[in-house]
């Protein structure tokens, strides 16, 4: 792709970065405490979108169950946080669903590190597990993506009907500190910014990596014509089970650090409804394309917190009204819309690059 | 080329959008600056800002919205009697969305960007639940307005709806002695039918009831066949009913198609008022029983202005219920506890708000200094056709609240480490 560009487009491209950069690290400078701790959030949720991305907008791999491994990796962490908070003593809801000792699986997380390592490698492994069993057994396109939603189901049933141990509907919250420090100080605040920003970095380092790597043309083939794949003498099996693990891996780490910044992880977080939500992000940012998918998570959770802030009353209408303007008008996303800035300074149609995607990723 | 066209629309459309929302925001953000700059926590010259937080869309709109409906009228009115401390109360009104972690995200908004004097808000356990780590942590005020599970006394939060020992318990003992002493308990799978249905478990133990069945259903659940025919297996005295939402209007339903009325079996519901009455429709709840600590019906001076005043503000068809009322007293509450410290300040208005007693729609009613839950009246009604209750009993005396059941003795193990 970079060799078709030209260099006035390339110093663009590198002119785009470096203002994303300043803005992500100036934040602290223009942004009140509260805000701050927002853009975090959103920053949060464009992991699970470069992740998304991946497998989705790389590899044609729809998967509406996100929300589970985004949920898994918070409940990892607000386990640790809540045993922290705790003291010793028996986390106050298990206290009222009867509980009178700390079930087995939850005395591991009161160490920060078998917590972190389980927020990720949990959703990692439970990814890879579904993976071996569809992806061996060719079940692909809509099959698997109604597989997700049912692992959602499944795993937000559970959550909830277990109380003592889950926390039921009100999942896990009340806590306060991490390492001693106070979550809710404004200096621990930016810290935590800080490490999302890092984090956002290195996943996208990662992402980008993978893509452009030999197992990035492998999952770029798999999307465009996996039989031929195989035929080829590739198993495509293999790939789309590290793809699909790495994902939920990135989606694992986001909902670590969402728990930080919003100091609470309950089953409405893993459902359906957040499940697709991730998925839209990717769509309205831009399928194919990391940049956009990132850009796509916070564009959308801003303008969701935006509008619902303006007119408490109607937001979801200036909502819904974005989504049909992209959908309709803007099918590759807003990621698109670079290809329509050059198009604008040229004066003709650009057609595509291979980069952008322009066909049914559902088949 | 006149695709084109469309697209360079759209890109202005959407870049119309953004700038709009944008200017909006930041015309309220300048606004809220000023004034804060100017007198600090709570509002402006002559203005107190106050927020309310409830879900405006999702599926708890349906019941929410009636509440922040009440909180405000009960603004527009005491504004309209020249305010609190002689300012005029502001509402800054946020969505909740249905969704815990955004109450909590619009809880911090409205204190640390708003800086609201106090929150009038919440419905589901879960989303106090969510906001009450925010509260603690900004020292805010919540008013929560619905009737929940107990076992909680966070000092930023006042409790304006019923705890377990003003509704669930004394309808409990009311059933033993009037309707007979086997129970089947049925509630939706979350933590209010849970937490009241282990509190009731307990309560039937120590009182010499017997548990004919338990069972939960998902949320939003809409087949009931199967728990109806374990229902009639079960041969129930009574059926205690926490479900909530959409899953009534299903199980009363079909309760009825399979010729079961409340001739034959009594059920008591501690989460369909008024409001839920219209939704499910009379034929098939008349008769019915409820526990709640107000009804439209409840027969006290306050209250028929309260009903007149809500009927002419928001339409004749509209009903009151409990949570609506617990709401409208929340705002009157905390503006009779700012006046009496004559600050907004949280710590003074909760030092004021000690014992303060006001004549509410459901009666007199009196905060508990200890707590901070409301000593409040319990009433069981049955349904009548006109989809009113008529009250059959009622605790005579506002009952001192026990979100921990402290008072009794079976409820020990319910209530350790705390």
């Amino acid at each position: 792709m970079h060799k078709r560009l030209m260099s006035p487009q390339r110093l663009w491209l590198l002119a785009g970065y470096t203002a994303a950069a300043v803005a992500l690290f100036c934040a602290p400078l223009y942004l009140s405490d509260f805000r701050l701790n927002l853009l975090a959030k959103f920053l949060a949720f464009a992991i699970v979108a470069l992740g998304l991305d991946l497998i989705w907008g790389y590899t044609g791999i729809l998967s509406l169950g996100h929300g589970v491994f985004f949920g898994l990796g918070g409940y990892a962490m607000a386990m640790y946080l809540k045993l922290e908070a705790s003291g010793g003593r028996l986390p106050d809801f298990m206290d009222w669903s009867g509980l009178t000792a700390l079930p087995w699986f939850w005395k591991p997380f009161s160490s920060f590190g078998f917590a972190f390592a389980a927020g990720i490698l949990l959703p990692a492994l439970l990814a890879l597990v579904l993976g071996y069993f569809t992806f061996r057994n060719r079940i692909r396109g809509v099959y698997f993506t109604i597989l997700t939603q049912a692992l959602v189901i499944i795993t937000v049933t559970l959550f909830i009907g277990q109380q003592a141990y889950t926390g039921g509907t009100n999942g896990v919250t009340g806590y306060g500190k991490l390492f001693g420090q106070s979550l809710a100080s404004p200096e621990t605040k930016q810290t935590l910014y800080w490490v999302t920003v890092v984090a956002l970095i290195a996943a996208y380092v990662l992402c980008r990596f993978l893509v452009k790597s030999r197992f990035g043309k492998v999952l770029r083939a798999i999307r465009d014509g996996e039989n031929r794949v195989r035929f080829i003498g590739y198993n495509p099996a293999v790939y789309q089970m590290v793809a699909f693990s790495i994902s939920a891996g990135l989606a694992g780490l986001a909902g670590m650090l969402f728990v930080l910044h919003v100091g609470i992880i309950s089953p409405s977080m893993m459902g359906i409804v957040p499940s697709i939500e991730m998925v839209l992000w990717v769509a309205i940012g831009g399928r194919g394309t990391l940049v956009g998918a990132a850009l796509g998570a916070i564009l959308l959770n801003s303008a969701k917190s935006v509008f619902s802030e303006s007119y408490p009353d109607a937001w979801l209408f200036f909502m819904g009204a974005l989504f049909v303007i992209v959908v309709v008008f803007l099918p590759k996303g807003a990621a698109g819309l670079f290809g329509q800035f050059k198009w604008l300074r040229k004066g003709r149609t650009v057609h595509e690059d291979g980069d952008g995607v322009s066909y049914p990723a559902v088949r | 080329m006149r695709e084109n066209v469309w697209k360079s629309l759209s890109l202005l459309l959407v870049a119309l959008c953004i700038a709009l929302a944008g200017c909006s925001n930041d015309n309220k953000g300048s606004t809220s600056e000023g004034t804060t700059e100017t007198s600090g926590a709570g509002g402006g010259d002559g203005e107190i800002k106050v927020g309310i937080l409830h879900s405006l869309s999702g599926t708890m709109a349906i019941s929410e919205v009636s509440v922040k409906e009440a909180e405000m009228m009960a603004i527009d009115e005491i504004n309209a009697k020249g305010g609190v401390l002689g300012k005029k109360l502001v509402p800054v009104v946020e969505d909740g969305a249905s969704d815990w972690p955004t109450f909590a995200e619009k809880a911090r908004k409205l204190i640390s960007e708003d800086k609201v004097a106090t929150v009038f808000g919440g419905w589901t356990s879960a989303s106090r639940k969510a906001m009450l780590p925010v509260f603690e942590e900004l020292n805010g005020l919540l008013w929560y307005p619905v009737q929940y599970e107990g076992l909680e006394a966070s000092p930023n939060i006042f409790y304006t709806g019923a705890t377990t020992n003003q509704q669930i318990v004394p309808a409990v003992t009311w059933l033993l002695e009037n309707r007979g002493k086997k129970f089947f308990l049925l509630g939706s799978d979350y933590v209010f039918p849970r937490t009241a249905n282990k509190i009731i478990k307990e309560q039937l133990k120590a009182e010499g009831g017997e548990l004919a069945g338990e069972e939960y259903t998902p949320l939003g659940h809409t087949d009931y066949a199967t728990i109806i025919s374990k229902i009639k297996a079960a041969k129930p005295d009574v059926v205690f009913n926490t479900l909530n939402g959409d899953s009534n209007v299903a199980f009363f339903k079909q309760l009825k198609d399979a010729g079961i009325t409340a001739k034959d079996l009594t059920t008591l519901s501690v989460s369909v008022a008024e409001e839920e009455i219209r939704g499910i429709g009379v034929d098939v709840l008349e008769g019915h029983f409820a526990a709640w600590n107000y009804y439209q019906t409840t027969d006290t001076p306050a209250n028929k202005t309260f009903v007149e005043n809500y009927k002419k503000k928001y339409g004749a068809d509209r009903v009151t219920a409990d949570p609506i009322e617990a709401g409208y007293d929340a705002v009157y509450l905390w503006a009779a506890a700012v006046e009496k410290a004559g600050s907004v300040d949280v710590a003074k208005v909760k030092e004021a708000a000690k014992g303060l007693e006001w004549d509410a729609p459901e009666g007199k009613i009196k905060i508990d200094g200890d707590n901070q839950h409301i000593y409040k009246t319990v009433r069981i009604g049955e349904v009548q056709a006109d989809g009113q209750f008529k009250e059959l009993w009622n605790s005579g005396d506002p009952v001192k609240p026990d979100p921990y059941l402290k008072g009794y003795e079976w409820a020990g193990s319910l209530s350790s480490g705390n």
